[in-house]
């Protein structure tokens, strides 16, 4: 049994954790913090440059050919520097999308363009408050155009493309639901940026008005395709809120070992010490999680769909954990702006919500492992 | 990533199986398999005795104690190969608990301190389960503060005269040797002064009181002693260097991985399945659904950080503290699930009678028993300092007696 990454994966971690320290220090964070800029273009051509973008896009579709272990690897650096760019909505949703259900002319079209940094991409899906269901999609699609509203839909506002969940049929059944891929910048879309819980990962309203949009994979296949889609991100969303959980463990510890009180390190003192390894505990059955679903995502396996689904819960508990507790361990300085805490903070409840909330994937995940069970 | 086997890998986990399905005392699998924490019963049988014959049968084999050396009757494997029998055992395994003090713990310390024909004498019937031993180092005034005990050993002539009492001892109501823990100098601080023996549990003087446990069951006693006499030549390790002598033997405890910690959710899931609520399935509940997926990826986060260990040691590296997560997970789980398993049967969820209870009152037991598992072999909040000091390195709690002689050590917190 090997049920770790590979040398050469743990070099590249290394290599995108020492990249990412450079390019994307809390000062650059805070720089889209502050709204001096919707996102850190510098650092997103740089990951272009790494090769990051694309290292699971073959190599034929202009990525670097390299697989979803080593997208696994990248993506917990990126939540570990929680990055400010649309790395997720681009990579885990827009070009999984395309590796699923994508015709060659659209694989030709799209991917390059996303490993190179030219083209952001994103997946239009909620229509308002809810978990994701067929039924919720109301966004008619007919003769080769969309109308309706999606929000909110991450890094919205900066997209080039999306991938738009449309209904196409009335039978009450998922094979009402077909995907769309519409070029945002080709007009017939309405964008107005919202104000969000984390300012770094952008949401915005789109309405599409007669919008020209061309099928994204069969039509009907929309929900089977997206159930998929879901899971695959799920896994890759996981390792960037391991990567953040890790991140606010060490900032927690760091200052538990630095900060003075009753005359001795506050670290030294059992309540907060126990603080502490309860973040480990958590971050680390995450990790360990993650990791079984980082092998069903990059073998098919048929485990996928309950591995990614206890990831995505076991993650999205970590995350949440560990960056309120980091503020706890802080104190006072904790809850300021200038302390970086509640940049993480904002990142968990947010990253919590992106693909459905925890109580959606909950349910899933007890519905999956029904279905193994009776099979 | 993968979960194959190496070729070597294979091969053993072949034979092992191979001679597993043919030796196994099947005719106790299904029952072995339902068990759960606080209630092993296999039906018309003593488990005792089923217990040492299992484990005679796989020392006659080669199959004991894996990772001793085959002169004190092990078998010289490789801590995988100690996994990957652990996982063909499976069900089986739960047969072993009597001799898990004896081989994990008070073997690998007489291996390390006792004389060569001493080791020869005593350990081969210890690995084969003719002999059981037990650990004696709790004491009423020394749980967590293992180093806080009172027990003296006084030399007298070439030997020792032992006088005091421990407590929490599993299994010294049916063991044959312990290993013990005294003080034999009460003038410097505590862990300076305490040295190891090891003695027979059948010497004039020890006296082993059964403790009933909140479960009403009796795994652990109280051991008097009243002038028991030891041979110096039974004694382990340098006089006053017991503490360096016992933290081999608490090593040896939490190396012990991959023995699968139980988190009582399976038996939950399945329950959930079966039991039928007011308005339907209690698996078709909202609020149960959110239960278990809580329960399941921590179940699940447990399996698969000890399959990282395992990786691990299938590479050759050793497990660290950080395994600590195992048992304090596992520990409040079982008892977090007992209590909601009861929940859902509302006000019937009192009853434990096996005829009465709801799958026989597995989780009664189950709730009665765990309380136990959060303070055995450390407690949580020890298990959190571990974690917290060695893998996260923050500063040791202060011992504000670590430099006092013990006498002088109070011993009333309010006079």
């Amino acid at each position: 049994m090997n049920f770790d990454f590979s040398d050469e994966q743990k070099q590249m971690r290394d290599e995108a954790r020492k990249f990412l320290a450079e390019k994307c220090p809390p000062k650059a964070v805070r720089e889209v913090l502050d709204g001096k800029a919707p996102y850190d273009k510098a650092l997103w051509k740089g990951l272009a440059e790494m090769g990051f973008l694309g290292v699971a896009i073959p190599e034929k579709f202009g990525g670097a050919g390299a697989g979803h272990l080593e997208l696994c690897v990248i993506a917990e650096e990126m939540g570990r520097a929680n990055a400010p760019v649309p790395f997720s909505s681009t990579v885990y949703l827009a070009a999984e999308a395309l590796l699923l259900a994508g015709s060659d002319a659209q694989k030709q079209k799209w991917l390059p363009k996303i490993a190179s940094g030219e083209a952001i991409g994103t997946l239009a899906l909620f229509e308002g408050k809810g978990n994701p269901s067929p039924k919720a999609i109301k966004l008619q699609a007919s003769g080769g155009t969309l109308n309706g509203v999606k929000k909110p839909v991450p890094d919205g506002a900066i997209a080039d493309f999306a991938v738009v969940a449309a209904r196409t049929g009335s039978t009450g059944r998922d094979a009402d639901i077909s995907l769309f891929l519409v070029d945002l910048k080709a007009g017939g879309v309405e964008v107005k940026e919202l104000t969000n819980v984390d300012p770094t990962r952008g949401q915005a309203e789109l309405t599409f008005k007669n919008a020209k949009a061309e099928p994204l994979g069969a039509a009907g296949d929309g929900w089977s395709i997206l159930t998929q889609m879901l899971d695959r991100a799920a896994v890759l969303l996981a390792f960037e809120q391991v990567g953040g959980s890790d991140r606010a463990l060490e900032m927690g510890r760091d200052y538990a070992l630095d900060r003075i009180a009753f005359g001795r390190p506050i670290g030294s003192f059992q309540a907060v010490k126990h603080i502490l390894a309860d973040m480990y505990v958590s971050a680390t059955l995450a990790r360990s999680n993650c990791y079984y679903g980082a092998w069903a995502l990059s073998t098919n396996a048929s485990e996928l769909p309950e591995a990614a689904a206890a990831a995505r819960i076991s993650a999205t508990q970590a995350f949440q954990h560990c960056s309120k507790n980091n503020i706890q361990v802080h104190g006072g300085m904790g809850f300021t702006w200038e302390f970086d805490c509640h940049m993480y903070y904002r990142r968990a409840n947010t990253t919590a919500l992106m693909l459905g909330s925890l109580s959606y994937w909950e349910d899933q995940l007890i519905d999956r492992m029904r279905k193994k069970n009776a099979a | 990533m993968n979960f194959d086997d190496t070729p070597q890998e294979a091969a053993f986990r072949a034979e092992a199986k191979a001679w597993i399905t043919a030796n196994a005392p099947k005719q106790y699998e299904e029952e072995l398999r339902k068990s759960s924490l606080g209630r092993t019963v296999l039906k018309g049988a003593n488990i005792l005795e089923v217990a040492k014959a299992w484990q005679k049968k796989k020392a006659d084999a080669g199959w004991a104690c894996l990772h001793w050396p085959k002169e004190y009757g092990g078998r010289g494997s490789s801590p995988i190969e100690r996994v990957i029998w652990q996982q063909e055992e499976g069900p089986f395994g739960k047969l072993s608990g009597m001799f898990i003090i004896g081989h994990g713990m008070c073997g690998p310390t007489m291996m390390a301190f006792a004389g060569e024909e001493q080791k020869r004498k005593y350990l081969p019937p210890l690995a084969s389960g003719e002999k059981v031993w037990c650990q004696l180092f709790s004491e009423p005034a020394g749980g967590s503060d293992v180093a806080g005990l009172r027990t003296r050993a006084e030399k007298k002539g070439d030997d020792w005269i032992i006088n005091g009492q421990k407590i929490w001892t599993s299994g010294a109501h049916y063991s044959d040797y312990g290993i013990l823990l005294t003080r034999t100098d009460p003038t410097v601080p505590k862990h300076k002064g305490l040295t190891m023996f090891f003695l027979d549990m059948k010497s004039r003087g020890v006296e082993v009181r059964p403790i009933k446990q909140a479960s009403g069951q009796s795994d652990f006693n109280e051991v008097y002693f009243t002038d028991v006499k030891i041979p110096d030549s039974q004694r382990l390790g340098a006089v006053n260097d017991g503490w360096n002598v016992s933290l081999t033997t608490l090593m040896n405890e939490r190396m012990s991985i991959g023995a699968g910690v139980s988190t009582g959710f399976p038996e939950l899931f399945d329950f959930c399945n079966s039991l039928m609520l007011e308005d339907g399935p209690a698996i078709e509940d909202r609020s149960v659904r959110s239960r278990l997926a809580n329960y399941a990826v921590k179940a699940s986060g447990l399996r698969y950080t000890s399959m990282r260990a395992i990786s691990a040691l299938s590479k050759g590296e050793r497990p660290g503290p950080e395994n600590s997560i195992g048992k304090l997970v596992a520990g409040s789980m079982v008892q977090e699930v007992a209590m909601y398993a009861l929940d859902l049967q509302g006000a019937a969820g009192v009853l434990s009678g096996p005829e009465d209870a709801e799958v026989a009152g597995k989780f009664q037991a189950m709730l009665l028993r765990a309380p136990g598992t959060r303070v055995e072999g450390g407690t949580d909040e020890i298990m959190r300092n571990i974690i917290a000091e060695r893998v996260l390195g923050l500063p040791g709690d202060i011992r504000v007696d670590k430099d006092v002689p013990f006498n002088k050590i109070p011993t009333k917190g309010r006079a």
